[in-house]
């Protein structure tokens, strides 16, 4: 049973569980998909990828941050049917830059750009050899991110 | 008689002649100091006897005297004249080659197409190599017919340019013909294929360690700063950033220096400020490690721009105007768009600053790298330790020594003048449970303590409280404030808010053309909220961002409400967005706490010990599908039964929610953002929480 207490200008609601079970009916505005103002996520509403999402951590913006946008808006793009099978190249050039830094885009298993950043990718994705699943795992890697930095996401 | 007559007659004209001569000479006398009156008379006693063929010579010569005495006077004034010309010339072509050396070469030419001293100083240059290429003319006619077509496509404006003025301004040296000017051009194309600076002047052997340029220039290093320049880097392909700071150490991020790093079991934890998350991951403070930066030196020439950083060095004039700023030692660096990202300075109790040497060495006012290890070795060779503060930073302290305290045999005391622990944030009830807390964990909490006077007397420092309490401790924390960098406000003409401190800026963080304001250093509009001025780590993120955004070319408002969080040891914590003001009115919605809702379980979970990236991992897992959480941590103590175990309050200003607080309510923070930017009135605020799910985990 659910109770209230006042303390001066403060107001103590305490509830159970099943207080809370009826759905609210508190009345939420709705949102505007193309507020220019809002913070969009990896996509941009027009369909291009949104560089500055936190999500990424800090990939598009390091020293091979070229490389990768390169590689990634190849992806993105792609029509293949394989999404990214002509996107070799890219990703070859982003990992040879990546290769440059081993501090900052590690290379085992958790692998993707963070210093030991807060990534949980757990069940690790083993960087392929594989040519073809490349573009798949580097975007995984990618994607799955939230690392480097995350503190500025 | 006859024969004087006569001659009288002839002396007439003669005299009259001669008068006039007379009066002319004299004239020229009185203005010049040349012509000696003498020669009339001369002429007038010799014409007077011999006769007319005579008269007429002297005529002539008195003329022809009269004419070269003018002349020479004229071509004095003249030569004088052009003398004081062509110097003035020439000192201003010499000042305009200096500029052309030092400042960015694309820029100058296209000026100094208009001026014609550069012209010449250009083709003075262009033309001994332009000489030596001429020899290879004769072969290189058919091949360079190419490149002149191109060249005034492909190469910098300054081809262009150079081009026409050198064709109109001395086309003999360079030959009139095509395969001439063809040469011309191969040779500024391949040298404007290296930086164009070295088609203009000379290549300098070394570059400074301090670029003169920056296009894009962040004053201070911290948070903010950091997350300026990453967006800048995002938007813009090739963005040269160059920040500035006054430490010594890389970009890091400020909340585990009072928090996690104390946490930590690694002995060396000073030296690597690594922090281990709960669940066993390590990161570093730093951002980023150094191999992420470029140098300074390398910045305006390194393929694909990247970010410097600049240590030790103060920005201490900042000239508008001409869009540069002056460093300590007397650098000068330009730009094209600047961020202020100064941050601010702990503040200091005035009982302390006068109480003298030995009462200030034994005082800490906690910020830095630095601060965090001299405390950290006072809090290992010392034996008690007091902090002054209620808020944010000193009670995260005073828990994190708490907890230390019955392994290094260390007093901890926190004092304050409110009632309770964060006296300014939570409502009461909150904060006095929130006090019980800290006391737990080791800390004796001494409330309603108004310090009176701070002194040094038999080894111990002495805190003397309003009230006639005394505390002797070891050393002394002074966590009351922080009080915002606005150095720089008066050399650049930038306002500064007189309520909440800092430099004033509207919704898009701009003080004025070309300059932002980001971090705790700025005071802006927020268009839901109102102007205010906001201390915490996630807001440099957000404002950071949004600055770099800003700058280049997005012009959008604060919007994203930042939050923050606060841990208070490991078992207690709480997240918060908006205005949270302990004097507002507040509606709290409470339920019991079980084990699961603690920091420490969140934080296993998340893989993450910053509070502010639990949220956006869940954006990333969104996006990529599956994210994996760690499992198998081992089960955390079940925790007390506590009357105010989860829940969430809602700060109220005119009816309208203002500001949330989840209490050991995590991974919900997108709800309460939501209901901040909607603004509206609930009638009722239970339906409201029951949006945040404070039952479920």
């Amino acid at each position: 049973m659910s109770y209230c207490k006042q303390e001066g200008k403060d107001r103590i609601i305490f509830v159970t569980k099943e207080d809370h079970e009826a759905p609210s009916n508190a009345e939420l505005v709705e949102d505007d998909p193309n507020d220019p103002y809002e913070d969009h996520g990896l996509i941009l509403p027009s369909g291009e990828i949104n560089w500055n999402c936190p999500c990424l951590g800090g990939m598009a913006s390091g020293p091979c941050g070229q490389q990768f946008k390169e590689a990634f808006s190849c992806f993105h793009y792609s029509t293949e049917e394989v999404k990214g099978s002509e996107c070799i190249e890219h990703f070859r050039g982003m990992q040879e830059c990546m290769q440059k830094y081993p501090e900052l885009y590690p290379q085992e298993d958790e692998n993707e750009s963070g210093p030991s950043g807060g990534d949980d990718t757990a069940p690790a994705e083993p960087s392929n050899t594989d040519a073809a699943s490349v573009p798949d795992s580097s975007v995984d890697e990618v994607t799955v991110a939230g690392t480097e930095n995350a503190a500025t996401s | 008689m006859f024969q004087c007559k006569t001659v009288w007659n002839k002396m007439a004209p003669l005299a009259r002649a001669s008068s006039t001569l007379c009066r002319q000479s004299g004239k020229r006398e009185v203005l010049r100091h040349v012509r000696r009156p003498v020669l009339a008379h001369q002429a007038l006693m010799s014409s007077g006897a011999t006769g007319g063929g005579m008269e007429n010579t002297l005529y002539v010569l008195l003329v022809g005297a009269t004419c070269l005495g003018g002349g020479v006077f004229v071509y004095r004034t003249l030569s004088r004249d052009k003398a004081r010309y062509d110097d003035r010339l020439s000192d201003i072509s010499s000042r305009w080659s200096e500029q052309r050396e030092q400042g960015p070469a694309q820029a100058e030419p296209q000026q100094g197409a208009a001026d014609p001293s550069i012209t010449e100083s250009v083709v003075k240059e262009v033309s001994p190599e332009a000489s030596e290429t001429a020899f290879k003319v004769p072969t290189l006619e058919v091949a360079t017919e190419a490149p002149a077509v191109e060249a005034p496509v492909t190469g910098a404006r300054i081809t262009g340019t150079c081009l026409t003025d050198a064709e109109s301004a001395d086309p003999s040296s360079l030959g009139e013909s095509e395969p001439g000017l063809a040469a011309w051009q191969n040779v500024t194309e391949s040298a404007s294929d290296p930086p164009p600076a070295s088609a203009m002047s000379p290549v300098e052997p070394a570059l400074p360690e301090v670029p003169e340029h920056a296009p894009y220039l962040l004053i201070g290093g911290g948070t903010a700063s950091f997350a300026a320049a990453r967006s800048i880097r995002a938007r813009d392909p090739g963005a040269r950033v160059l920040i500035v700071t006054d430490e010594a150490d890389l970009p890091y991020m400020r909340p585990p220096l009072s928090k996690e790093l104390w946490f930590s079991d690694d002995p060396s934890v000073t030296e690597t400020l690594r922090f281990k998350q709960w669940n066993g991951k390590e990161r570093s403070i730093y951002f980023q490690p150094p191999s992420f930066y470029v140098s300074p030196r390398e910045l305006q020439t390194v393929e694909n721009g990247g970010v410097a950083v600049l240590m030790d060095r103060k920005v201490t004039h900042m000239d508008v105007r001409g869009s540069k700023v002056k460093l300590s030692d007397g650098t000068e660096i330009s730009y094209d768009k600047c961020l202020i990202a100064t941050g601010g300075v702990p503040r200091n109790l005035q009982v302390i600053e006068r109480a003298g040497e030995e009462v200030k060495k034994r005082t800490t006012l906690f910020r830095k790298i630095e601060d965090f290890r001299a405390l950290e070795k006072v809090s290992r060779e010392l034996k008690s330790i007091t902090i002054i503060g209620g808020g944010f930073l000193g009670s995260e302290l005073a828990c994190a020594l708490g907890r230390r305290s019955a392994d290094l045999g260390l007093e901890v005391v926190q004092m304050f003048p409110e009632k309770g622990n964060m006296g300014k944030v939570l409502p009461e009830y909150l904060s006095n449970w929130t006090t019980e807390k800290v006391k737990k964990e080791g800390v004796t909490v001494l409330t309603d303590a108004v310090v009176k006077n701070v002194s040094y007397k038999d080894g111990k420092v002495q805190i003397r409280m309003k009230d006639g309490r005394v505390v002797k401790t070891d050393h002394v924390v002074a966590a009351v404030g922080l009080e915002p960098n606005v150095e720089l406000a008066r050399s650049a003409g930038l306002e500064v808010d007189s309520d909440f401190g800092g430099y004033r800026v509207n919704a898009e963080l701009q003080a004025r053309a070309n300059i932002w304001v980001a971090g705790d250093a700025a005071c802006f509009y927020d268009i839901k909220l109102g102007r205010r001025r906001v201390e915490h780590h996630d807001h440099a993120v957000v404002s950071g961002r949004l600055a770099g955004e800003n700058m280049t070319g997005a012009d959008k408002p604060y919007w994203h409400q930042s939050m923050f969080w606060s841990d208070l040891g490991p078992d207690v914590g709480y997240e918060a967005i908006g205005i949270v003001d302990s004097n507002l009115p507040t509606v709290g919605v409470f339920t019991k706490a079980t084990a699961k809702d603690t920091p420490r379980a969140v934080t296993e979970l998340s893989g993450t010990g910053i509070r502010s990236e639990s949220e956006t991992e869940a954006v990333a897992g969104a996006v990529a599908g599956a994210v994996a959480g760690a499992a198998g941590a081992p089960a955390p103590p079940p925790q007390q039964k506590e009357d105010y175990g989860k829940g969430v309050i809602f700060y109220l200003r005119d009816k309208v929610v203002v500001g949330i607080v989840l209490w050991n309510v995590f991974n919900r923070m997108p709800i309460a953002r939501k209901i901040i930017k909607d603004g509206e009135e609930h009638a009722d605020l239970n339906e409201v929480a029951k949006l945040f799910n404070i039952h479920d985990d």
